[in-house]
């Protein structure tokens, strides 16, 4: 079997079935781009002609949806999403078959696409995070074909660069007027930002707006213009509130949690960053979310106004750009209630697109111009290589988001975690999947110590002369399996399930079938 | 050990075992029936733990059900201990 | 002098807790068998907290138990729980000096020869235990400080139990009083409303100035502020820095009298000085060594 190793030392075939020619990964920034960008056809309309059709069916007809085709989709609706479910089943009916979904972000909601995959309505899967029985269904194999795994940034890339190309963009409008201007804050559907779906609506060769909440035209303020949307249609309901947006996105109260969370805001102060124009991003719960709160309390104790927070955006976030701890909230996604408000009313609230957000190939995402990021992990190893596609039993249960684009960015990135997760030590000798390369990861934060990648000697002196507990990934790794004793290595399957792409498109890991 | 009782001790939460003991028949010996969130990696590793506390405390004809969300060796050896001691075993004091 | 500026309850039946305790940093941890453990578990949870004191490793954090009262199952913890070394037994609802002497009997009875005796800390929670603190402050050797436990307390009179708390205010002053009289430490009672950070600084803040030496606490959130406010502070230590150098420089002309400010330096001045450089050199909050 041909093999290449790449550059964070994973073995891969030269060439996968179902995904072609493997680029392996050569490092986070040693890749550059060498093309042009998409042009998708030129196209017109004329005066008088209309846009809003009935329903999805005729679209299909209209356009004509074809077997083999890209279709394309947002996850801001997340968990409470009717589009997908709604577009693939009309693609069932019609016996459309072959088609690759490129799902921003896959949820349980979503479970129908395995019935669809075993019909042969769906034989492709493209995405930056998967849950639920999808995510089961491919690391059990029921796909035909491996899955792409990109991150946030990376699906933009690819969209912008021809690497993903879109026969048809489904955007999931949750307030739109007649001729195709689109936002996510107004109708009962109302996610907060579009985001992920701007790069769609440039790139695609027909744009579908499906919306429940029609305006009279025109629609301000305009997330995605009228000048890219073919086709507007109705529909009595997008998706279900409750699982689009939670009430607030609270604070973990575990305390074991918090106690992690308060040594991170220790280890950005200790590395000086607590100063004025400082930028952050964090993740939407957990300790990584906790972390925002002891940020907040060193801030107003040093008297500091950061420049910006950027990410998905939480209620707890809002807070702070509204207590003027932050001149502006950079949002490429919503995650409750306070987060769509805001944006609806706070020019000091920014949309972008996923590319502006973290996209490499481009004259600069906002992950650029971070100071700090928090991320989460299921695994970390010795090389500091993050894990966030699988479990440690080898199931998919997530994947890079904007994770890797984050830590590729980002002057001091963080990662905290229980040492212990239950009974399992986070730190192993080699991550079963490696979705972030060690290389862009500086800081790991756990309850019972910091570890600093060996790359950042710099931060190692601040942390110990500020007197955190600094040790070793090795020795943080010992004290682990001598808490919890030595874990045996679960073995995989060989069918591969899953490529997983780094955010420049280079192959960066694979996932194989779990036993 | 037929006098040994039907027991239980430990919890379903997170960190905690399950251990249900039942006298078995004569000759059966030790036998051990786990469930684990983390089978795969301490499967093993649980099941000798378990065997070990019956053994030091000379327990043997007995059945134990395991349901692990898991607890470290510690909390094991606790809980099966508890669960022999409610069975009726007098616990050898020096071992624990 | 131990530090006991925290002294975090975990309850002895949960395993994951128990785990965990060593990660607070709290001065000392507490495994619980008696108010958080239901009777039906006190078996098991005894099994548990024997286990953890064997294995877990608790950092510097003192290892305490708290052990039944007497006329429940304290026998049983004390034979079972002091072969495994914890460092101190927490004795709940302590009314006479003579439940001291009998926890103290039956623990000497239970060390294994060569181990380190096994301190107590008596938990005074009665009207009969406030009324007999002294007594029971010098009732045994192994007695190292008295607790305050304010809940049971104010039931026992009959009083509503407020946060501002003028109806424990009396119990208070009394076991710093009896603590101090028996040259032992005194611990304030805990601040149970968890959200209330303010409430909590505020109560800690009294609980210091009264003398006590440090709080029970129910929560590791309340670690790091209750430190905040038991450390001498940058003034205190500047403070009592410059009180020693009085003394030295009275000493070097051999004058027998120092003064600062103005003010006679005296012994207890001077002895107050040293606790505050001593507490800051030990918890890295002074670097020279003045003494």
């Amino acid at each position: 079997m041909n093999q290449v190793t790449n550059a964070i030392g994973r073995d891969l075939p030269v060439s996968i079935e179902g995904y072609g020619q493997v680029r392996p990964f050569v490092g986070a920034f040693a890749t550059a781009p060498d093309m042009l960008r998409q042009a998708p056809k030129v196209k017109r309309i004329l005066p008088g002609e209309q846009k809003l059709v009935n329903d999805i069916e005729t679209v299909f007809k209209k356009i004509p949806v074809t077997d083999g085709m890209t279709l394309s989709f947002h996850h801001h609706l997340r968990n409470g999403d009717g589009v997908v479910n709604m577009v693939l089943a009309v693609a069932a009916k019609l016996g459309v078959k072959n088609l690759t979904v490129a799902l921003s972000s896959v949820f349980p909601v979503h479970a129908p696409i395995v019935e669809h995959v075993k019909n042969g309505v769906v034989t492709g899967l493209d995405t930056n995070y998967m849950s639920g029985s999808v995510a089961q269904a491919v690391s059990q194999g029921v796909f035909p074909r491996p899955v792409v795994l990109r991150t946030h940034g990376g699906r933009a890339r690819a969209i912008e660069c021809g690497q993903l190309k879109i026969d048809v963009a489904f955007i999931a409008a949750p307030a739109a007027d007649d001729y195709g201007n689109l936002n996510g804050v107004e109708g009962p559907a109302a996610c907060g930002s579009l985001g992920y779906a701007i790069p769609d609506a440039q790139y695609a060769d027909h744009v579908v707006a499906v919306t429940d909440h029609l305006v009279p035209y025109p629609l301000s303020p305009i997330s995605i213009p009228q000048t890219r949307v073919d086709y507007v249609v109705k529909v009595d309901c997008i998706g279900d509130p409750k699982g689009i947006v939670s009430g607030t996105t609270k604070i973990t109260r575990d305390p074991v949690g918090l106690k992690i969370a308060e040594t991170t805001a220790k280890v950005i102060k200790a590395a000086g960053m607590i100063k004025d124009e400082f930028s952050f991003q964090t993740g939407a719960g957990g300790a990584s979310l906790a972390a925002a709160y002891y940020v907040r309390q060193m801030m107003e104790e040093a008297g500091v106004t950061g420049s910006f927070a950027l990410g998905g955006i939480t209620g707890y976030m809002v807070e702070m750009l509204e207590a003027g701890l932050f001149r502006k909230l950079i949002d490429v996604q919503g995650f409750d209630l306070d987060a769509v408000r805001s944006l609806a009313g706070n020019s000091n609230h920014l949309e972008v697109g996923a590319d502006y957000y973290a996209s490499p190939f481009n004259l600069g995402a906002a992950v650029n111009k971070l100071d700090v990021v928090v991320l989460g992990a299921t695994e970390i190893d010795t090389g500091f290589n993050v894990n966030v596609v699988t479990g440690s039993d080898g199931v998919v249960m997530g994947g890079s988001g904007g994770h890797s684009d984050a830590a590729a960015g980002a002057k001091m990135t963080i990662v905290v975690a229980n040492l212990l997760r239950g009974r399992l030590p986070i730190i192993k000798d080699k991550v079963l999947t490696a979705t972030t390369p060690g290389e862009t990861v500086d800081v790991l934060v756990t309850e019972r110590g910091i570890a600093v990648n060996p790359l950042r000697a710099d931060l190692y002196e601040k942390f110990k002369a500020a007197g955190l507990p600094v040790k070793s990934v090795e020795e943080l790794k010992e004290l682990a399996e001598k808490i919890a004793g030595e874990p045996e290595n679960i073995s995989s399957g060989e069918k591969i399930v899953a490529v997983v792409e780094y955010r420049d498109g280079t192959v960066i890991d694979v996932v194989r079938q779990a036993k | 050990m037929n006098e040994l009782k039907t027991a239980q001790a430990g919890t379903l939460e997170s960190n905690d075992i399950m251990i249900t003991l039942t006298p078995g028949a004569e000759g059966s010996g030790v036998v051990i029936e786990l469930e684990s969130i983390v089978l795969a990696q301490y499967g093993q590793a649980i099941r000798k733990t378990i065997a070990n506390v019956a053994n030091e405390q000379n327990v043997t004809d007995i059945y134990i059900k395991a349901v692990d969300r898991g607890a470290l060796d510690c909390t094991i050896q606790a809980r099966v201990l508890a669960a022999l001691s409610r069975a009726g075993v007098i616990l050898q004091k020096e071992l624990i | 002098m131990d530090l006991r500026r925290t002294m975090l309850f975990m309850p002895g039946n949960n395993p994951g807790m128990l785990q965990n305790g060593g990660v607070f940093g709290a001065d000392a941890i507490i495994l619980d068998l008696e108010d958080a453990v239901a009777p039906k578990e006190k078996d098991a949870a005894r099994l548990l907290v024997a286990q953890s004191l064997k294995t877990v490793d608790y950092g510097t954090s003192e290892k305490i138990v708290r052990i039944n009262p007497l006329d429940t199952f304290a026998r049983k913890d004390i034979e079972d729980i002091v072969p495994c070394k914890p460092d101190a037994l927490l004795v709940p609802k302590v009314e006479s000096p003579e439940d001291i002497q009998e926890v103290a009997r039956l623990v000497a009875a239970a060390e294994k020869s060569g181990q380190a005796p096994v301190k107590l800390i008596a938990l005074l929670e009665t009207p009969c235990g406030i009324a007999e603190a002294y007594r029971i402050a010098k009732a045994d050797k192994r007695v190292v400080a008295l607790a305050f436990g304010a809940e049971d307390y104010t039931a026992s009179l009959g009083a509503k139990r407020t946060k501002e708390g003028t109806e424990i205010f009396s119990a208070r002053t009394i076991v710093v009083n009896s603590a101090a009289a028996a040259g032992i430490q005194s611990i304030d009672t805990p601040f149970t409303d968890v959200n209330d950070r303010e409430g909590l600084i505020a109560d800690t803040q009294l609980a210091k100035q009264l003398g006590f030496k440090g709080k029970l606490s129910i929560n590791p959130r309340q670690i790091d502020e209750i430190h905040n406010v038991f450390n001498p502070t940058e003034q205190d230590i500047n403070w009592a820095g410059r009180v020693i150098k009085a003394i030295r420089k009275a000493e070097a002309e051999g004058s027998g009298v120092a003064s600062l400010d103005g003010k006679m330096v005296d012994a207890p001045i001077v002895a107050r000085a040293e606790r505050i450089l001593f507490l800051a050199r030990l918890l890295g909050l002074a670097e020279e060594v003045v003494l």
